[in-house]
């Protein structure tokens, strides 16, 4: 198995399929600034995924562009952590997955910029800038709807109890990562784990929220067991490519 | 005395007006000035802000990554202009919610091009092309606008636009290009956009009711009708270039006036889509007023956040 090809599609994938539900806001957002707020971090997202698939499409060796990876694999192909493929539901929900996402890539982008990997490292360097607004920016509103008034905590706290079961699979690990790390090219993903609790705790807490006690957690995403959600995504992003195949844009 | 002080100062204002010197927000300016500006401004933030759903429509099924960046980053400049233009709404005394209300219940009105569908990815192209061409015809003219805050708006508006125009018309050269499907569908896109994006200037000029004032005031630099017709003198060409076949019969050139005859606007279809009737008119206003009766909880709290945080900084 090629396992950075593999690697940097689970990287890629969270991007895209983020990407595409953050878009799925546009001009429907509760103002004006977070119609412009959101629309900015899915196209930072969908910039991510192109160049990290683009990469992935280098590295496999195989001739095949990003556009082809993103575009034309089927279900089981896509790597996804399953909590970016979670519905948006309402904005509280959105920005809840938006946070304990951000809360991940962050420190994950900090330790690829050591990446012994050149284009990892560039990637994550350039990536780590943009998800710094994220993370601030989310995790502004998470504290805000939180500690705001008693409907916008109950909505909020509801959707950390959804969420929280896909949180764990963030840090899943196989085989690719153990061969990865080996090589310097990917780091531990228990520090990984630490430095994501602390700042999840943290923002938590001053938003006066409770993680729940159900430890359950799910995974699968790594490993293409994905939700119903992800076919519908799917649907609608491959569309074109599946109606008109083999065609220029 | 106070009716001769009014007098007095609308001839100053009209004298600064001549003069070409800019109106500023706290500038004296003529009662029916300033709720013209409200109207008009107030329209075009509406326009930009509505105008994002047929486009986002697509964002989700754009064919390539490169694509669905571009139609992203054209979206967030629409919600962004909208935003400086309620901004500058707000300098004449609008109160943005208001404005933002008289949108949902049906009394302020925005770009009937929008209450047209987005049926497929060609017409990312169309809208493009045709009616980010006809805002831009629109708008250049309002860089010279009398009122400040606005003249200003439109000069970065502009710029913005002139991409988004771009990319519309790059679309369709692409798609002209291609396949057969790839080909019909770029010609099927203008034909239903080209007669509504000729309709974006305006009833004809004898019938329209503001713009003998507007152009005295210097908001209007050109008439409608000469809008329409520099649209239709640009675009012709650049049909012709890519392959693309205007639907008009009557489109003839016209050597004496330098420009092209064009048919019979149909201009029933025009006023039943301002009175609501088109395809889409309660699709697009529905969506905008769900939208704010979803955020309403959002925006509660986030007041609610600031005032304790207002508190516990007083404290």
């Amino acid at each position: 198995m090629n396992t950075l090809f593999e690697y940097l599609v689970r990287l890629g994938d969270d991007s895209l399929i983020l990407g595409h539900r953050l878009s799925e806001w546009c001009g429907h957002g509760p103002i004006l600034e977070e119609d412009i707020a959101m629309t900015n971090i899915a196209l930072d997202l969908v910039g991510q995924a192109t160049s990290i698939l683009k990469y992935a499409g280098e590295v496999e060796g195989k001739g095949r562009s990003e556009d082809d990876i993103a575009f034309l694999r089927y279900e089981r192909e896509y790597k996804n952590a399953l909590l970016v493929e979670q519905p948006n539901d309402d904005f509280g929900v959105t920005m809840m997955r938006q946070f304990l996402f951000d809360a991940f890539r962050k420190p994950l982008f900090e330790q690829l910029t050591q990446s012994s990997d050149e284009q990892l490292a560039a990637i994550a360097e350039k990536s780590l800038k943009e998800t710094k607004y994220h993370l601030k920016h989310s995790a502004e509103w998470v504290i805000r709807l939180g500690d705001g008034t008693d409907e916008s905590h109950d909505r909020v706290q509801s959707a950390l109890n959804d969420l929280w079961r896909y949180t764990d699979e963030l840090f899943f690990t196989d085989e690719v990562d153990a061969d990865l790390e080996a090589k310097g090219i990917i780091f531990s993903s228990e520090e990984l784990k630490a430095s994501w609790s602390e700042m999840v705790k943290n923002v938590l807490n001053q938003a006066t929220l409770t993680i729940p006690d159900n430890g359950w957690q799910h995974d699968g995403g790594r490993r293409g067991l994905h939700s119903e959600h992800l076919g519908y995504i799917l649907a609608e992003l491959q569309y074109m490519q599946r109606a008109y195949p083999g065609m220029e844009w | 005395m106070a009716e001769l002080n009014i007098q007095e100062l609308e001839r100053r204002f009209q004298e600064k007006i001549d003069n070409d010197i800019r109106i500023e927000p706290n500038d004296w300016m003529p009662e029916r000035y300033r709720q013209t500006l409200i109207r008009q401004i107030s329209q075009h933030a509406h326009s930009e802000i509505v105008g994002m759903l047929p486009e986002g429509n697509w964002i989700t099924r754009a064919p390539n990554l490169r694509r669905k960046a571009v139609l992203l980053a054209k979206v967030q400049d629409e919600a962004g202009h909208g935003l400086y233009l309620y901004s500058a709404t707000e300098t004449l005394g609008a109160d943005r919610e208001e404005t933002i209300d008289d949108l949902h219940s049906g009394k302020a009105k925005y770009s009937s091009i929008f209450n047209y569908p987005t049926l497929s990815w060609a017409d990312m192209g169309a809208v493009g092309w045709l009616v980010d061409g006809a805002a831009i015809m629109n708008q250049v003219p309002l860089c010279r606008c009398s009122y400040g805050p606005y003249a200003r708006a439109m000069v970065r508006v502009c710029k913005e636009e002139s991409f988004h125009q771009r990319q519309g018309f790059e679309i369709m050269m692409k798609l002209a290009a291609g396949s057969e499907e790839q080909k019909a569908m770029a010609q099927d896109a203008l034909n239903r956009f080209w007669w509504p994006a000729l309709m974006m200037f305006g009833p004809p000029d004898a019938d329209s009711k503001h713009t003998a004032q507007s152009m005295a005031w210097k908001i209007k630099r050109n008439t409608n009708d000469e809008l329409r017709q520099q649209m239709v003198d640009i675009t012709v060409p650049q049909a012709e270039m890519i392959g693309l076949t205007i639907p008009d019969p009557d489109l003839k050139w016209n050597e004496e006036k330098g420009g092209y005859d064009f048919g019979e606007i149909d201009w029933d279809e025009f006023w039943n889509v301002v009175k609501g009737n088109g395809p889409c008119n309660k699709e697009r206003v529905e969506a905008r007023r769900k939208a704010k009766e979803n955020g309403e909880w959002v925006r509660e709290a986030a007041n609610a956040y600031a005032a304790k945080q207002k508190m516990k900084k007083a404290s």
